[in-house]
């Protein structure tokens, strides 16, 4: 387990989106509906199953301004962090 | 930045994929203008049979064979005379893609334009009251305005 997985997994105070079962674009879709309800420097952790989401979901951020953190992988699924920059 | 997409095929697979990167672009904050023009048309219409008047023969036999709105869509591969599209939705209800009816509504309720080329739908008989509700009806000099301003532009 990567030191990085350990940071991930001690953030505490996230807002958690569940796009599970959902494929592209339905992850992007979800992140884009709940990251208004994100404080500025908040995190938005997305969950996921559709594989794609581990390229989309840094390339939204990055085209929407905020800060992609990284990503780890539970049962079955993907857990993927960003902090909200504006 | 803005995108525009002109969707001029009717079938179900090439409007499926205008329309997921119609999504897409809007999540990611893009403005987005669709053209429908000539067979793309048939995505917009409604799927009742809406009473129309002054239509030429040629134009009935347009309006009375060309499908009614996105469930009615045909695919441009593997069609095996309408069992095609019945198979596409099975495989994309079982791997959860949203069905096109939804990636509509969805491109509607995140502001996607649709614009209706006016010059097909004289061609084909189309009026207004056949299409969906609440877009815009313009020609080539609309769409190459907005694609002016655009940093990507599709034609599927």
């Amino acid at each position: 387990m990567s030191a990085q997985t350990e940071e991930l997994k001690a953030l505490t105070g996230t807002t958690v989106v569940d796009a599970r079962g959902t494929s592209c674009p339905g992850p992007i879709l979800a992140a884009k509906k709940a990251i208004g309800t994100v404080p500025v420097g908040g995190v938005m952790e997305v969950l996921a199953t559709d594989s794609g989401t581990l390229k989309d979901l840094p390339a939204w951020a990055k085209k929407m301004g905020h800060d992609f953190l990284g990503h780890y992988e539970d049962s079955g699924y993907l857990r993927l962090f960003l902090k909200k920059m504006k | 930045m803005k995108k525009t997409i002109i969707v001029f095929s009717g079938e179900f697979d090439k409007v499926t994929a205008a329309f997921v990167i119609a999504n897409g672009a809007a999540a990611m904050d893009d403005e987005v203008t669709m053209f429908f023009t000539f067979w793309g048309l048939n995505a917009l219409r409604k799927d009742m049979h809406v009473p129309t008047s002054g239509k030429t023969v040629l134009q009935k036999m347009f309006g009375a064979m060309m499908p009614r709105g996105p469930k009615k869509l045909t695919l441009s591969h593997m069609n095996f005379a309408g069992v095609g599209p019945k198979l596409m939705a099975k495989a994309m209800r079982d791997e959860n893609v949203m069905p096109l009816t939804e990636l509509i509504a969805t491109a509607r309720e995140q502001g996607v334009k649709f614009i209706a080329c006016t010059m097909s739908m004289d061609v084909m008989g189309l009026q207004k009251d056949e299409l969906l509700d609440g877009i815009e009806y313009a020609g080539v000099a609309t769409y190459l305005g907005e694609a002016d301003e655009a940093n990507v532009n599709l034609f599927i």
